[in-house]
């Protein structure tokens, strides 16, 4: 086991967090899997038997399934694939089994027509009675080990009344890759059918190296300040989803005091490899996937999206280009309080001397409004655009696996249709081994595209509450963050007219 | 067409106090200032335009007055560079803050400049004074000979008198006392103009965003986008009102302190050429002194009429310079004082105006459904 006692390999660092955990540069040789339990899963998940929903036709090795390789999820009828892309023997589905007791979507059962009766709506009244009360907060990084092996580590508290946990106060130790690892299993499990998994924050070479190095400078403070800020609202917004906060995952997350390493951030070789040869076919399937969208709201919400994008990306480059006046501004500030400080020296005549003194202390103080008000710019404005730029890359995704879904519906139907001809052709031939062959693979494949059919259904009226649900978040989202910013603005200024006012008689007392 | 003025002594007409520099036109590179002065008597007022030249014109008759006892240690009101179009780094870097292309605080410099020249009690007794501020004709556009007075006469040898040691303690002191403040000044006022030109960057930056959130706004019935598109508008208000009040805290920092830095730095200049003149007539003294003693009884006599002379002279300048000095002192003391209290007042009433705006903003996102 090469990689426990080593850190995460060099990591790139603008490779933006999509659906998936990360795309590793460096892959580690696949004997560096570890198999490590997770602290509350139940063993009979791992198996086929799992009553996780039955996605066989999603996943299975269909070699005439075009997009067998182009999955990124774990199948559970294929045990490499699961050594290779989990850190665990998490499935790819929501376990019906949770260590708590509620109950979890059951989507997309083949033969089980659950599916149409848990849709959303049901689940939230089958909740009853527990009304979304969480806070959770990252906070006390702390360097851990030496040199290049040191990470930080996180707290991480939870404060709660629901029921869903076990206390309703309470913290756990995390690590960045924890978080990644976390990511990875929701993304896993979720992205497919359709729900927007927050993205995890994103990983930086460059700061965490200086971080390990030991440089206790104001760079590398900013940038675990950066770095927790953004780990706080990634938890913050993955448990304002009522389906994901159910999540064993995010439980025992959580809540265990112990979790089990995530390795998957390390990247595996041909995982990692897999990844980045399916997006690339994705970018050459999705220029030839047409789909007839019968469903004019989607066409709608995905040009919406685009948009949104766009200007969300214009609105965070314009937030950084202020944040970086503010803070030039605040550095000019302090030279001009010092010049200041240096003419009042310089100067005879008494009184003139001491207000030119008082002058250069009340623009230190000015100086120091600056530097907060650049903050409440950066964490504030830039962080929420940034994210909200990263979530949209999330909901791009589902809009994707809906076509995905679709395609592989009509590739499932065209190849009925094609089975149907050979099988009449069958029928005036003399082989009824072939024929009955024929017939076989017909009735498997009518059950396929019945899947399919459902599958592409239920993805799409996910996709709409997701959508419906991001939209009101998004509104509440900017408002609360605005007011924040507002309330300091006002007390920016509140705090300028109390330094000059204590300034004003100064000024006038100079003769 | 007026000649050029003769040094008589005349007494201004007009309120010293009270001249205005109402405007500027700008024709290429040619500003021209509408200039207004109240009569001394009756209730009239004098008119002029006049261009950047006229007021070298009026500056190198104010220098040539060589005729009158002492002239070289006057403190000579500083004239503000001539802002050009695509000026050079070096005359940006000259005009301060005068060179950011805002037209009130030039003209309130050139302002500033007419009122010291009006109130200075041997400079205002120039003709040429008198004629800038009345006269409806241009002033005479003839260039005078340039005299030592013109900075640029100054040679570089010149330059290594500046450190001679003086032969009176005040001076002494004053002249060390000026060295340190002129570079002070000068620092304070760069430092405090790169603050305003942030100021500004920050005030545009926000602009861009303001507007940059109208198209985030949707059309729709939905009642989440619309929720959405009402909080982007009034966020965009928001920013608006940033801008509003960066841009006021700049033009007050421009108007009040900027000014008052401004001017205090050329008047530190000016402060230092009259000593550095001082100086060099010191110099020349010592040195016809030596060639008094020195000279052979032939030359004797003609050494000593020299020598008499310079002393003369430089009693003259001496004893200007120290009323100049205690003057300059006084004035340059209030100047600050009241830029200091106009800067603080303008800020106070800014602050107090945008808390009170960023309050009605906060009260409407707070009542936003």
């Amino acid at each position: 086991m090469a990689d426990t006692a080593r850190d995460p390999p060099p990591e790139h660092t603008d490779f933006h967090e999509l659906e998936d955990g990360e795309e590793d540069l460096f892959p580690e040789p696949t004997a560096t899997e570890e198999e490590s339990q997770p602290a509350s899963l139940p063993a009979e998940d791992i198996s086929t038997n799992s009553n996780g929903p039955k996605q066989d036709s999603l996943f299975d090795d269909d070699p005439e399934d075009l997009f067998a390789e182009a999955t990124e999820e774990v199948s559970l009828d294929s045990p490499e694939r699961d050594v290779l892309l989990s850190d665990g023997p998490s499935p790819a589905i929501t376990p019906i089994t949770p260590p708590t007791s509620v109950i979890t979507p059951r989507i997309g059962h083949a033969h089980d027509d659950m599916f149409t009766r848990s849709s959303f709506d049901e689940i939230e009244e089958e909740e009853g009675g527990d009304s979304f009360d969480i806070h959770i907060s990252v906070s006390d990084p702390e360097k851990v080990g030496d040199g290049m092996n040191a990470y930080m580590a996180y707290k991480v508290t939870t404060k709660t009344s629901m029921s869903l946990f076990k206390c309703s106060d309470f913290s756990v130790k995390r690590r960045f890759s924890d978080f990644l690892g976390l990511h990875s299993k929701l993304a896993s499990k979720y992205l497919h059918i359709g729900y927007i998994v927050p993205p995890a924050p994103e990983k930086s070479i460059v700061g965490m190296t200086k971080v390990k190095v030991g440089k206790e400078d104001q760079s590398s403070n900013e940038f675990v300040e950066k770095r927790r800020s953004a780990l706080e609202r990634y938890l913050m917004r993955t448990v304002k989803h009522p389906i994901l906060l159910k999540d064993p995952d995010v439980l025992q997350f959580l809540e265990s005091s112990e979790l089990p390493r995530a390795v998957s951030t390390q990247a595996l070789s041909s995982a990692g490899l897999l990844r980045m040869v399916n997006k690339a076919a994705d970018a050459v399937n999705k220029m030839t996937i047409k789909m007839n969208e019968s469903d004019a709201w989607f066409e709608e919400k995905q040009q919406h999206f685009e948009n949104l994008d766009v200007q969300l990306r214009k609105l965070h480059t314009s937030v950084e280009s202020l944040v970086c006046h503010r803070k030039e501004l605040s550095v000019n500030t302090a030279q001009f309080a010092k010049s200041a400080a240096m003419l009042g020296n310089s100067e005879d005549h008494t009184a003139l001397s001491r207000a030119l003194s008082q002058l250069a202390e009340v623009e230190e103080k000015i100086d120091q409004l600056h530097q907060d008000q650049a903050n409440a710019d950066f964490y504030l404005f830039s962080e929420l655009l940034g994210d909200y730029v990263r979530l949209i890359t999330a909901v791009k995704g589902v809009f994707d696996h809906r076509m995905k879904t679709w395609q592989k519906w009509q590739d499932s139907q065209m190849l009925l249709q094609k089975k149907r001809e050979a099988e009449a052709k069958l029928q005036f031939t003399n082989k009824p081994d072939k024929l009955q062959q024929a017939k076989d693979e017909i009735k498997e494949l009518e059950g396929k595209v019945q899947q399919g059919e459902r599958d592409f259904e239920q993805i799409s009226k996910i996709i709409r509450k997701e959508v419906s649900r991001f939209e009101k978040e998004r509104v509440k989202d900017f408002k609360s963050i605005i007011i924040k910013y507002l309330e300091s603005l006002v007390q920016t200024q509140q705090q300028l007219i109390k330094y000059w006012e204590a300034f004003l008689p100064e000024a006038k007392a100079i003769s | 067409m007026m000649e050029e003025a003769k040094d008589e002594a005349s007494v201004l007409s007009v309120h010293g106090d009270d001249i205005k520099v109402t405007e500027v036109l700008k024709d290429g590179d040619t500003l021209t200032f509408l200039i207004i002065s109240k009569k001394l008597s009756g209730t009239g007022e004098y008119h002029v335009d006049r261009t950047y030249d006229d007021f070298e014109w009026l500056q190198q008759h104010l220098f040539a007055q060589e005729d009158v006892p002492g002239i070289q240690g006057v403190i000579f009101p500083p004239l503000p560079a001539k802002p050009q179009v695509n000026a050079s780094a070096k005359t940006m870097k000259q005009l301060g803050i005068l060179g950011l292309g805002e037209w009130q605080p030039y003209c309130k410099a050139m302002e500033t400049f007419l009122r010291q020249v009006a109130a200075h009690s041997v400079l205002c007794r120039n003709k040429a004074v008198e004629v800038f501020l009345t006269s409806s004709a241009p002033p005479g556009r003839q260039k005078i000979r340039k005299n030592i007075f013109n900075r640029l006469s100054q040679a570089v040898e010149e330059m290594r008198k500046e450190g001679h040691k003086d032969v009176d303690e005040f001076f002494q002191t004053e002249r060390d006392r000026n060295l340190v403040l002129t570079s002070c000044t000068k620092t304070a006022a760069e430092k405090f103009l790169d603050m305003v030109l942030t100021e500004q960057k920050i005030a545009v930056a926000c602009g861009h965003f303001s507007a940059a959130l109208h198209l985030l706004v949707e059309p729709g019935e939905d009642a989440d986008k619309q929720a959405f598109s009402r909080v982007c508008v009034k966020l965009s208000e928001v920013f608006e009102s940033m801008k509003k009040n960066m841009t006021s805290v700049a033009e007050n920092n421009m108007s009040t302190l900027g000014l008052g830095l401004d001017l205090e730095s050329r008047h530190q200049e000016a402060e230092k050429e009259m000593l550095f003149r001082r100086t060099c007539k010191l110099v020349e003294l010592e040195s016809t002194k030596r060639n008094a003693e020195k000279a052979k009884p032939v030359k004797k006599l003609a050494m000593e009429e020299v020598k008499k002379a310079a002393e003369t002279e430089f009693e003259h300048i001496c004893r200007v310079a120290k009323q100049e000095i205690t003057r300059f002192e006084k004035v340059r003391v209030e100047m600050l004082q009241q830029a200091l209290v106009q800067w603080c007042e303008k800020q106070l009433l800014t602050a107090k105006e945008s808390a009170d705006q960023f309050n009605k903003h906060l009260q409407v996102f707070g009542g936003m459904a």
